[in-house]
């Protein structure tokens, strides 16, 4: 499986095992990483999985669709390497991912 | 101080109210009594990708057991809370054991309405509300099978779109003159009553059925009209009811729903509830509602576990709301009630417009199908009490933050 290393807001690393086909959101809910409120379960309905990714990484990710870049827009502090966690499906090639959780969730 | 927190309720609310409890610090024994046996679980994914067999079951767990085990939570699932002694502060289980508690947290969720015609307890009549209730009707839904669905509310509208994709043939019976009449405006209605027909459900509105006819199961759904319409599978969606027994047996305040405080307490000052369940006032629209939604049992019990814990903080959320259907979103930000304007941005015929509903120039809410835009600025706008132009807001490619 392969390993996904969180940030929480404290600054806390968190490094899990991730099984494939679930979300980089499902991930970070179901072990509990802090920050990662992720309200709508995976609908792209309420930004609150708002998540950094590490540049590095981010170009590599599939891109945005026009619905995640709307809820995005008004999301707490987005940047160029914003994304929601909920649209990021777990490959394996994702291996070593670093992802950043934002101090605040919602707009 | 307080040692002891039970929460009843191993839903959204029951879930959250945990994780708050702790990243708050609490260190005391807390205990979640759920009479569902599994792990805190999503129930929205029930009638869409859980139900077609999309998603996984180990995908519906909010967390992991080991978050439980991580975070000092007994978890009492598959135990029913039998009886409460607000006095002596006790709560008795169905099976014997009796709790003490210093503070108890209700999340008692609510219970789908069931159908009181004729024929409503024939086998093959099926209600979608929990994960025991997915099985039967999965195992029902085979190609061709002839599936009718009573009420086009949420439910039974995402519910037909899933079992049409599983190949069923789909009849839903509305009894209202439109689709989701309760929560949308007419055009929206329209729209998705559109959707419904352009893929093949039989949607028939003004419709109410009157009985249910079968032998060993059910085989047909009989009309006030005398229309009869042939049925494999019934699944009924016409709304749900607060779950109030216990609280109303303990002798809380009850009235659709446990009535709670804007700092989520019942009438007993040791006993809180949130979610589903409660009668609350909302503060940003200036009454009580009671709202059945993910938003709000997430929210409130946030809240509720706050104050729980001694820091007031009063529950004032704009409440939002979404549902799947097909390939379109539908989000909903807001309370129309009171509403005197509606405006439509947008053309449905392009498949992305949202209806703003304006009380004077205050927006108090908006539905905007496959528009996320509208609905992002719409919250943030409401919360703010901001105050629009209706006439800027009529032009759609004005962005909706912009029609101040």
């Amino acid at each position: 499986m392969p390993k996904i290393v969180f940030t929480e807001p404290g600054g806390a690393r968190r490094e899990i095992a991730a099984p494939l086909g679930i979300t980089l959101m499902e991930v970070a809910r179901q072990h509990g990483v802090q920050g990662v409120v992720a309200q709508c379960g995976g609908a792209c309905a309420c930004a609150t999985c708002h998540a950094y990714i590490d540049p590095a990484w981010a170009a590599r990710l599939p891109p945005r669709e026009e619905m995640e870049e709307a809820m995005l827009e008004t999301a707490w502090e987005p940047r160029d390497n914003s994304r929601l966690s909920c649209q990021i499906h777990i490959t394996a090639d994702l291996d070593g991912l670093e992802v950043a959780v934002p101090q605040k969730q919602g707009s | 101080m307080i040692s002891t927190i039970l929460i009843v309720g191993g839903g959204q609310a029951g879930a959250q109210a945990i994780d708050t409890l702790r990243r708050e610090g609490f260190g005391g024994r807390l205990v979640l009594i759920g009479d569902e046996p599994e792990l805190p679980y999503q129930r929205p994914p029930l009638s869409k990708k859980y139900l077609s067999g999309e998603m996984a079951a180990d995908r519906l767990p909010f967390r992991h057991r080991s978050f439980y085990e991580d975070h000092r939570v007994e978890l009492k699932l598959g135990r029913r809370a039998a009886r409460l002694d607000a006095a002596a502060r006790q709560l008795e289980l169905e099976d014997g054991e009796t709790l003490s508690y210093d503070r108890l947290l209700l999340c008692l969720g609510a219970a789908s309405r069931r159908l009181t015609c004729p024929g409503a307890a024939l086998p093959g009549v099926r209600y979608l509300r929990a994960l025991e209730d997915v099985p039967p009707i999965q195992s029902a839904c085979k190609p061709g099978a002839r599936v009718v669905v009573i009420g086009g509310g949420y439910i039974g509208l995402e519910t037909a779109a899933t079992c049409l994709k599983m190949g069923c043939a789909v009849t839903v019976l509305e009894m209202a003159d439109r689709v989701m009449n309760r929560v949308v405006a007419p055009c929206v209605s329209e729209y998705f009553a559109l959707e419904h027909r352009t893929h093949g459900v039989n949607v028939i509105c003004d419709m109410r059925v009157t009985r249910l006819d079968g032998g060993d199961r059910v085989e047909w759904v009989t009309c006030a009209d005398g229309s009869r319409h042939p049925a494999d599978l019934v699944i009924v969606g016409v709304g749900a009811v607060a779950t109030t027994e216990l609280a109303r047996a303990a002798g809380l305040d009850c009235d659709d729903g446990i009535v709670v405080d804007e700092y989520c307490r019942t009438s007993d000052a040791a006993i809180y509830a949130a979610g589903d369940c409660t009668n609350h006032p909302s503060p940003r629209f200036g009454r009580r509602v009671r709202l059945e939604s993910v938003d709000n049992a997430f929210e409130q019990a946030k809240s509720a576990a706050l104050n729980l814990l001694g820091r007031r903080m009063a529950h004032d959320r704009v409440p939002w709301f979404w549902s799947d259907q097909f390939d379109n979103k539908l989000l909903i930000v807001g309370l129309s009630q009171g509403y005197d304007r509606q405006v439509l941005r947008g053309d449905p015929a392009a498949r992305i417009f949202s209806v703003c509903y304006l009380k004077g120039r205050e927006l108090l809410a908006v539905e905007a199908v496959n528009h996320s835009k509208d609905y992002m600025a719409a919250r943030k706008l409401i919360a703010e009490r901001a105050m629009l132009d209706p006439d800027k807001l009529g032009h759609s490619d004005l962005a909706l933050k912009e029609a101040v």
